[in-house]
């Protein structure tokens, strides 16, 4: 690559990083009560992995005794033996099948258990979502929303998998001490000595392994934030020929992340000969300690053999304990992160009596309407007008005036703050936002299109459409001739964002959408500058048809739509200021006329300062 | 890294050895068989010692050999990242429209830690499983042969058990990644579009959409985890089986007299020993199977073909009066069948110091042609010059240094406002950075930010709205100062007042470069020295403005659209274009 080069102004990724800056505690009892919310269904599998793992460490346990058993009294006595040395095998036969069958329950069960729960708690957050207030949404990066949906769930899969196993080794550490002791008191004793050697090392070690692990994930998160950002930009990146200048800035990254996690591995591998070499004197103390027992009548020989087979099973549960720590401390960011979103509040929620609305004839009103996303900024302020069935009203005002929150306040994104939206004289807070969802639709202004068939896209929510009405609405707003023309018509399969269309075909796609959804009362947002004027008059046209026979309102940009309606409503800084038909608001000659007389192609073409 | 495993390994198969010793010292002390009390003492103090002594050399050992098999895999993991990066900033653009951005990062980030982990857990236990297998067999077979033969039994088992698990953990791992990232798309695309799932009431579609997706993924979880689960126990079971023949032969030996309590103790902790590798026998397969699959997914798109990369080394682009010139273009997406034709036969220069507009429907071709002149795809006929060199007999590097430009969609970097401005040219001083900062319209709205040029702007930091981001890459494009300068669609969402006061700001500094504006509105090309009016791909109409509306035909008409109907041209647009 030859000379290193790193501008004075180059950075990638953000230089910021999140995700953990909330690392610390190892315990959450609000977050495992919450977790345990979702284990709790599983509650019969959940007893039958408890015993399976019960069942699993005692005959751990009882195997090395069995031998012990073996070696004493059957092997050693020779001739006067009381019992058959075939007898001991078949007994050592049957646990070891038994251990078999329970380890074989153990993982099957707990692998199901987790995975249940993890699908689980991703669709609730994913069900949630679908619920909480919109302000959220558009407040929150899509992507962060997907790491806790994916990452953060997956965490809690391995710490679910790994927790029922640290029961085990719980159980089988205090099995083997307790076996330890009850087989002989005080070499038991004598051996677990080294157990306190191994807390003391263990203090000192654990807050440097611990910082030194967290900078790894750190520096993890940072490349991985950079890479992110390459994938998402790279036409930027083509355009602006930063390729080299940004390999050298991500090789820094790499190297930053590379020593760091050199130095946690660093720290992991210390441990090592300091188990083992403890684990060795263990050893050593029951040779010598044993063997002078043994030699004292004092102790059996099985009983030395059994503790050499002891000593070496010990220190397995206290290593997977270790790694159970920093597992559970993941598990409870994840946890919470998780949390956070479960918690996101739905503000629009259906009241217990709900109405149903099942015929509808498209009335509107709005009485006294205010509304604000924060406090400060006033959006709308005593909005009132109604709407007659059938009738097309045109909302029009420069950016910021309320246009597209009216819209949103009739569709019941989001609740009015005071005032009342009506639908057929019913208070759309005392409708079900479904039946909400049946009378009315929506066209947005940036048409959004889901991966997946045109066919699948124009019918979309309406599953009891078929392609017959798919069809006749394509053609009813002009996008059929340029479908049929595609590779596999209808079942042209579409990109990310429908990539592969033009935004033109997109927007006459969503058009097809909302005539197929067949609803009462209809609201669009119609697109500023995104469709060139040439595919205008295409729109134009099958906004005709899509609008006919519906109460419509359409918050218009352009002169062209306007006319067509039957009357216009003009918003300014949140309140109604005019309205009237297109002759009537000229001859008031207020603001309306004013952004007529400007005459741009958009009315969000005017600069701001022409309005004052 | 591999002395050390050695090593290790064989310090642990001696520790057997001695606890056999041992053992046999103490039974020798108990019947008091073997030489005086003070000999036996002395032979298991000697005992303790070589157990201690092997202990702490083992830990030393695979204290190395585990630091080394990490670094190893840190080093490779660093390297793959590298490349990988790399990799993705080549591929040509043709590659991205056809890639989800989620499936390229879960490639990079995901499958990256699936394969990392493998050198050394893998690689290295396999190691140290053959070293103690085949070091144990001689050990145990030189002692007894039968005996031996029956310990190692389950060696061959597992071998053959975790051959088969390799292979149907590897179908299934891809299997479930495949169905995972479906899941990802779905997921992500709901969010994405949460406006349009509300205004249609499709939260119960999608919710059904969701549970197909996620049981897909759930089902092909479960295959997976019982074929781990299944080849894992079987492995554990094939173990205890041995060991209790081991115990059953043997101790019929001992009471044969054939062999010691001693020799039988040495045989079953050698088994004891081997049970923890054979545990991660099980571990490695499925470590392996997944960084198999992680590999197979990540390697795919570093040996992707990049048909644009320039392998040999090309002259660099020489701009002499910055001629842009197009001879019978042709372009199509796509291969074969299934080719959707975008340009035809597209013809024209532009010279220095002279703009070219270019107006059309969507889908007429318009941004192709701002993508193919610094070559972000491959023409499919004809040639592009650039100073009569075709912009694929020069380098990438030069080509695209010498073509700026401004895109349709403007990406704004979680940076700071100066690292933005300053993307294409991060060398820039900070006078360059304003000054673009100031030409683009964007000075006052940045002087009024907490931070001023230093504000954190991006996902994570300030919101831009639609058309400050595009005056952010407007100053960017500017700053990079290339003698080519194609604006594609650049000020959609400025308004047209401050797109003439940028438009006049960057004419007055750059008045000799070759410019190529793209757009759907006539204000911002009607200034353009030639206008070609493409429509499916081919120029029908070309001329300067006036030309064009006497013509009558297509521009004309979309004149009389864009600028109302039944008026003609309006006093404020006149105003605004004299000024």
């Amino acid at each position: 690559m030859g000379r290193a080069v790193r501008p004075p102004r180059g950075v990638i990724g953000a230089q910021v990083s999140h995700d953990e800056e909330m690392f610390g505690r190892v315990f959450d009892g609000r977050v495992m009560r919450r977790f345990f919310s979702f284990v709790w269904p599983y509650q019969r599998l959940l007893v039958f992995a408890l015993i399976a793992v019960l069942v699993f460490v005692a005959t751990q346990l009882t195997i090395p005794l069995v031998i012990l058993y073996a070696i004493d009294h059957v092997i050693q006595a020779g001739a006067a033996a009381k019992v058959a040395l075939s007898s001991v095998i078949i007994f050592l036969a049957g646990v070891v099948l038994v251990n078999y069958l329970a380890n074989y329950c153990q993982e099957a069960l707990v692998g199901r258990i987790a995975e249940n729960v993890v699908v689980d708690l991703r669709r609730a957050m994913f069900a949630h979502l679908q619920r909480v207030s919109l302000s959220f949404m558009d407040k929150t990066e899509v992507g962060r929303v997907m790491s806790r949906l994916q990452s953060d769930t997956g965490t809690l899969q391995e710490f679910l998998e790994t927790s029922v196993f640290a029961i085990g080794d719980v159980v089988l550490l205090f099995g083997i001490v307790i076996t330890l002791l009850v087989l002989d008191a005080e070499l038991g004793l004598l051996t677990l000595s080294i157990v306190p050697i191994l807390l003391v090392v263990r203090y000192f070690w654990l807050p440097h392994a611990r910082a030194a692990f967290r900078r790894a994930r750190e520096t993890n998160s940072m490349a991985n934030g950079a890479l992110a950002e390459a994938i998402h930009s790279v036409r930027t990146v083509k355009v602006m020929v930063r390729g080299r200048e940004n390999h050298e800035l991500y090789s820094d990254l790499a190297d930053l992340n590379l020593r760091t996690h050199l130095r946690a591995a660093k720290l992991a591998q210390v441990n090592v000969p300091i188990v083992d070499g403890l684990t060795g004197g263990a050893m050593a103390i029951i040779v010598v300690v044993g063997g002078r027992m043994v030699f004292a009548g004092a102790l059996e020989l099985g009983v030395m053999v059994a503790f050499l087979f002891y000593v070496q099973r010990f220190f397995d549960p206290i290593r997977s304990l270790t790694i159970q720590y920093s597992m559970m401390q993941r598990a409870m960011v994840s946890g919470q992160r998780i949390l956070e979103v479960l918690d996101v509040p739905e503000t629009v929620t259906d009241l217990p009596d709900a109405l149903d609305l099942v015929n509808c004839n498209g009335a509107i009103s709005f009485d006294q309407v205010s509304f604000h996303y924060t406090p400060e900024i006033s959006v709308l302020e005593a909005v009132s007008f109604s709407v007659s069935p059938g009738e097309k009203i045109a909302i029009v005002g420069p950016t910021g005036s309320g246009k597209s929150t009216t819209a949103a306040l009739l569709r019941r994104f989001y609740d009015p703050l005071s005032g009342q939206v009506c639908i057929d004289g019913h208070d759309l807070r005392t409708l079900s936002q479904d039946s909400i969802g049946r009378h009315v639709s929506m066209v947005l202004q940036e048409p959004f299109l889901f991966s997946g068939t045109i066919f699948e896209n124009i019918r979309y929510a309406s599953v009891t459409k078929n392609a017959a009405d798919v069809e006749r609405a394509a053609q009813v707003v002009g996008a059929h001739d340029f479908i049929a023309q595609l590779p596999g018509g209808y079942q042209f399969v579409l990109d990310q964002g429908g990539g592969n269309l033009s935004l033109g075909q997109r927007q006459l796609l969503s058009f097809a959408r909302a005539l197929v959804a067949d609803t009462r009362i209809l609201v669009l947002d119609e697109a500023t500058a995104n469709v060139d004027s040439y595919s205008e008059r295409k729109i134009q046209r099958a906004l005709k048809i899509l609008l006919e026979g519906r109460t419509a309102i359409v918050i218009a940009h352009r002169l062209a739509t306007i006319r067509d309606c039957d009357r216009i409503l003009v918003l300014n800084h949140g309140r109604l200021v005019e309205e009237g038909s297109h002759q009537e608001l000229m001859d008031i000659d207020g603001l309306y006329a004013r952004l007529c007389r400007l005459n741009y192609a958009s009315f969000d073409d005017v600069p701001s300062s022409a309005i004052r | 890294m591999t002395v050390a495993t050695l090593l290790s390994s064989g310090f642990q198969l001696f520790i057997p050895r001695y606890l056999g010793k041992a053992v046999d010292n103490a039974q020798g002390l108990l019947h008091g068989t073997v030489g005086g009390v003070a000999e036996i003492e002395a032979a298991l103090w000697l005992s303790a010692w070589m157990i201690l002594g092997l202990s702490i050399l083992r830990g030393l050992f695979a204290m190395v050999q585990n630091y080394f098999g990490e670094s190893l895999n840190d080093c490779i993991a660093a390297d793959l990242r590298k490349a990988f990066y790399h990799r993705v900033q080549q591929l040509d653009a043709s590659f991205h429209d056809n890639a989800h951005t989620g499936d390229l990062i879960t490639r990079g980030m995901l499958d990256l830690e699936g394969i990392r982990h493998f050198p050394s857990t893998g690689l290295v236990r396999t190691v140290m499983l053959l070293v103690l297998v085949v070091g144990g067999s001689i050990l145990l077979i030189s002692t007894d042969v039968v005996l031996g033969l029956i310990s190692l039994s389950f060696v061959p088992v597992i071998a053959v058990r975790s051959a088969i698990a390799r292979i149907q953990l590897r179908y299934l791992w891809l299997k479930q990644q495949e169905r995972l990232t479906v899941l990802t798309n779905a997921m992500e695309e709901n969010l994405t579009g949460i406006r349009i799932v509300r205004a249609f009431a499709a939260q119960a579609y999608e919710l059904l959409r969701f549970d197909k997706h996620s049981s897909a993924v759930r089902q092909v979880a479960f295959e997976r985890l019982m074929a781990r689960v299944r080849s894992m126990t079987f492995m554990g079971f094939s173990f205890f089986v041995a060991l209790t023949l081991a115990l059953w032969v043997g101790g019929n030996k001992v009471l044969a007299g054939e062999i010691t309590v001693g020799t039988l103790t040495e045989f079953l902790a050698f088994m004891m020993i081997l049970q923890m590798p054979v545990r991660q026998i099980g571990m490695t397969v499925n470590s392996y199977a997944r960084a198999s699959t992680c590999g197979a997914r990540f390697f795919e798109i570093l040996d992707y073909p990049n048909p644009i990369e320039s392998g040999k080394t090309l002259p660099d682009l020489k701009i002499t009066k910055g001629e842009v010139r197009f001879e019978g273009v042709h372009f199509g997406y796509g291969e074969g069948e299934t080719r959707v034709n975008v340009l035809s036969d597209i013809t024209f220069s532009v010279t220095a110091g002279k703009t070219l507009g270019i107006v059309g429907p969507p889908g007429s071709g318009k941004s192709t042609i701002a993508r193919l002149i610094p070559r972000l795809y491959e023409v499919t006929g004809g040639r592009i010059l650039i100073d009569g060199q075709d912009v694929r007999d020069v380098s990438l590097h030069s080509l695209r240094g010498s073509v700026g430009g401004v895109q349709q969609d403007s990406f704004v970097f979680t940076a700071s406002v100066d690292s933005n401005i300053a993307y294409g040219n991060p060398w820039s001083d900070e006078a360059g950075v304003i000054q673009a900062g100031r030409d683009a319209q964007l000075h006052d709205f940045i002087s009024d930010l907490p931070g001023n040029y230093q504000t954190l702007v991006g996902e994570r930091g300030v919101s831009l709205s639609g058309g400050q981001r595009q005056r952010v890459s407007i100053a960017r494009g500017n700053l990079v100062n290339a003698p080519i300068c194609i604006l594609d669609d650049a000020t959609a969402a400025i308004d047209a007042d401050t797109e003439r006061r940028i438009h006049d700001a960057v004419i007055a500094r750059h008045d000799n470069r070759t410019s190529i504006v793209i757009s759907h509105r006539l204000v911002s090309v009607m200034h353009a020295d030639e206008i070609l009016f493409l429509e499916e791909g081919k120029i029908v109409e070309r001329g300067t403005h006036e030309h064009l509306l006497d013509l009558g035909g297509r521009y004309a008409e979309l004149h009389s659209l864009q600028m109302g109907a039944a008026r003609s041209v309006e006093p404020t647009l006149v105003q605004v274009s004299s000024g």
